[in-house]
């Protein structure tokens, strides 16, 4: 090859190069199929409705399927990171799969925004890592003053045999000194068990005053109906994983009554009128029942939707250090996230700083119960 | 633990049991006569339930695209075998079964979905949908290496498996979905409240097992399977053709899943991926049992039913390590009792 042809290559490499630093990539990974993708089909969804630019960029989301396993997630991750060279990365819908992706971010000093909680970091995880959904604690502590509240003493848990359960039953573990209850049984089942009956003579048994379930979506149906089948009166708490309407539809009279704490814009409509994010979680849930169908809102979509708006806010403070595609802006924008205040997302509003890299409070989670086969704001 | 405890745990265990039961034999009549770990098994059930569960909401399955789909390969496949052979009387016939049937089936289900027929109607019309996938698999995924070895068999099992799953995520998306019961009665015994749906799936399956016996010992279809399960070498030899016997296993091991799948619809929530677990432990059952005698398989899956109830009870969480745990005392002990004898034939 002559010396010539070469230097033109290079010099087109060089221009190359530029011309795609103008944009800002961010990788997304989501388990679209496998065992989580009833969560990670809404997560998708929301990008359709994200607007095509951040702080005023243009942005290229890279949307890749992890088939809800960490390996796959820990795989997306890192062609992220060397092949498309992201400027910041997104995911995943399952516990798993998100931790696999923070070590990857970590290891290469790339902004990750974690779209499900995820357990305690360590601080050189912490550092990379923003995440969206309101932690365990604050959602179950919405639970446990409820309950307090109600004058329960002692508390049945049944939850997923998996990270999940185990989540949900830590929260609820570290609040229950405060609660003043304890924590009687600690049952786990699978999504697709075909009985929970040993657990549930299980609970029965204990006799607590209420139950807490730590399972998602449908899957949270299957124990409250088998607890109502043998005629168990107490209250039934559930979490913000299982707040969807197919979880209704699958429990039907059973689940009538069933109590969860989630964000604002399940029950957008019914919120104050003082409610600090009313009007942004409106606008999303009428926006995304307008996409994909009637009572198709959900928590999940919202996620996606609010680590968005966090790039958003970030990426013009970033932008003013350095060009996207360099570890310069990776690191300008990591400190940006660090430091947005107020920014009101679907669930809450945001505020974030060097020890707190969630930044969501009070204001990010609501009670909510079926009634009449619906999801409705506890008064 | 009280009596009473025990009472409900046994009748939950025989309830599931009897579901494993049913798979159990279904895997072990496929493997009899095909040598084919039968993994989709578990599909057929999903794919029944889920069916069941549309229908009652008043939409159409996806069941019907796979059906039609399917269909329309096998018939491809069939038809280009008949005219390589020049044989073109046999086409009226590849495509009154590959594609009239499954069409005209999909034109049933898509009639009846917005109208809310009576549930046993809806039974009958899942059955239909369900059924025909059996010999379809077979003609589109085993025949071609029938001959194969029992891994190659295998690793067809876990292909088909993926790609059914794939097209019942597709279909009937990530949530799951419960159908309404055949009958909301209870029946009060002592201290047990017994639902007439888990009555009715004990009688079910004694049925089926009953009806399979007949099936086996008295009707000339019957005993060419046993034919085949027993010396697939001699059957051929006495014109049984091995592809009218890994057929017709294959759609009774559709048959069974669909009404397993019809049966457990209204007990617990089905995802689009459950039937695969539902099918692991009817697998489990059938190699208590020693993977090679019917009452033996359905006494073993039995046995896993009551296992699996009575470690939700004690450790829960442990659950499913405690089922399948317990195939490998099984396995060793089979091992060291029985000799093994190599049946790679021909």
């Amino acid at each position: 090859m002559n010396r010539r042809l070469l230097a033109a290559l290079a010099l087109a490499g060089a221009f190359a190069a530029t011309a795609a630093s103008a944009e800002i990539t961010v990788g997304v990974s989501l388990g679209s199929t496998g065992p989580g993708s009833s969560l990670g089909i809404p997560y998708k969804n929301a990008f359709q409705l994200v607007p095509k630019t951040l702080g005023g960029e243009p942005v290229k989301y890279i949307i890749l399927d992890d088939q809800s396993k960490p390996d796959e997630a820990a795989k997306n991750a890192r062609k992220f990171v060397t092949e498309d060279k992201v400027d910041a990365m997104m995911g995943s819908n399952g516990v798993p799969s998100a931790v696999a992706m923070i070590q990857v971010a970590a290891e290469n000093k790339t902004p990750m925004i974690a779209l499900t909680p995820v357990p305690p970091l360590s601080p050189d995880r912490l550092h990379w890592t923003f995440v969206v959904p309101q932690p365990t604690e604050l959602m179950m502590s919405a639970v446990v003053e409820h309950l307090k509240a109600h004058g329960a003493k002692s508390v049945g848990y049944i939850g997923f045999s998996d990270t999940w359960g185990d989540l949900v039953h830590n929260a609820l573990q570290s609040l229950a000194p405060a609660g003043g209850f304890k924590i009687i049984t600690n049952e786990r089942y699978a999504r697709a068990d075909t009985s929970v009956t040993g657990q549930v003579l299980k609970i029965m048994a204990a006799n607590p005053d209420v139950v807490v379930v730590g399972g998602s979506g449908t899957g949270g149906a299957l124990p409250q109906i088998a607890l109502r089948e043998r005629g168990y009166k107490g209250a039934i708490y559930h979490n913000h994983g299982t707040v969807n309407l197919a979880f209704i539809k699958v429990g039907g009279k059973a689940v009538e009554g069933a109590i969860a704490p989630t964000g604002a814009l399940i029950v957008a409509e019914e919120l104050p009128a003082s409610f600090p994010t009313k009007k942004v979680s409106l606008d999303f849930v009428k926006r995304y029942e307008s996409s994909f169908g009637a009572g198709s809102r959900n928590a999940f979509a919202g996620y996606s939707y609010d680590g968005v708006a966090l790039l958003n806010a970030a990426v013009p403070v970033a932008l003013k250090k350095a060009k996207p595609g360099t570890p310069e802006f990776r690191e300008a924008l990591r400190a940006a996230l660090e430091n947005v205040k107020n920014i009101i997302g679907t669930h809450g509003v945001y505020n974030m700083s060097a020890s707190n890299h969630n930044g969501l409070d009070d204001r990010g989670r609501v009670l909510v119960d079926v009634s009449n086969g619906q999801w409705r704001l506890m008064k | 633990m009280s009596f009473d405890i025990v009472l409900w745990l046994v009748q939950d265990g025989i309830v599931n049991g009897a579901i494993y039961a049913l798979l159990a034999l279904a895997l072990l009549l496929v493997f009899a006569v095909t040598r084919a770990i039968f993994v989709p098994q578990g599909e057929f059930i999903s794919y029944a339930a889920l069916s069941l569960a549309l229908l009652q909401a008043g939409k159409l399955p996806g069941t019907v695209y796979v059906l039609v789909g399917g269909g329309a390969i096998a018939a491809l496949l069939d038809i280009a075998v008949a005219l390589r052979d020049k044989a073109p009387g046999r086409l009226p016939r590849i495509l009154a079964v590959y594609v009239l049937l499954p069409l005209a089936m999909a034109g049933i289900a898509w009639w009846a979905a917005p109208r809310k027929l009576d549930m046993w109607i809806q039974v009958l019309i899942v059955f239909g949908l369900v059924v025909p996938l059996g010999p379809i698999l077979y003609r589109v995924a085993y025949r071609p290496l029938a001959g194969a070895s029992v891994l190659v068999l295998f690793i067809i099992s876990m292909a088909a498996h993926y790609v059914l799953t794939g097209l019942g995520l597709v279909f009937f998306g990530g949530e799951g979905l419960r159908s309404q019961a055949f009958s909301g009665a209870h029946f009060k015994i002592g201290v047990l409240n017994i639902s007439a749906q888990s009555v009715l799936v004990v009688l079910a399956t004694v049925l089926i097992m009953a009806s399979l016996w007949l099936f086996f010992e008295h009707s000339i279809y019957g005993k060419a399977l046993r034919a085949t399960a027993i010396n697939r070498v001699g059957a051929r030899l006495v014109g049984i053709p091995a592809e009218l016997s890994g057929s017709l296993a294959l759609t009774l091991a559709a048959f069974i899943g669909a009404v397993s799948g019809v049966l457990i619809a209204p007990i617990t929530t089905i995802y689009y991926d459950t039937g695969f677990l539902i099918g692991l432990k009817g697998f489990v059952g059938a190699i208590l049992g020693g993977m090679g005698s019917y009452p033996l398989a359905a006494i073993g899956a039995v046995g896993v039913g009551l296992l699996e109830s009575f470690s939700s009870f004690w450790a829960s969480a442990f659950k499913e390590s405690i089922v399948f745990t317990i195939i490998i005392p099984v396995l060793v002990w089979r091992s060291l009792t029985t000799r093994h004898v190599e049946d790679e034939e021909e």
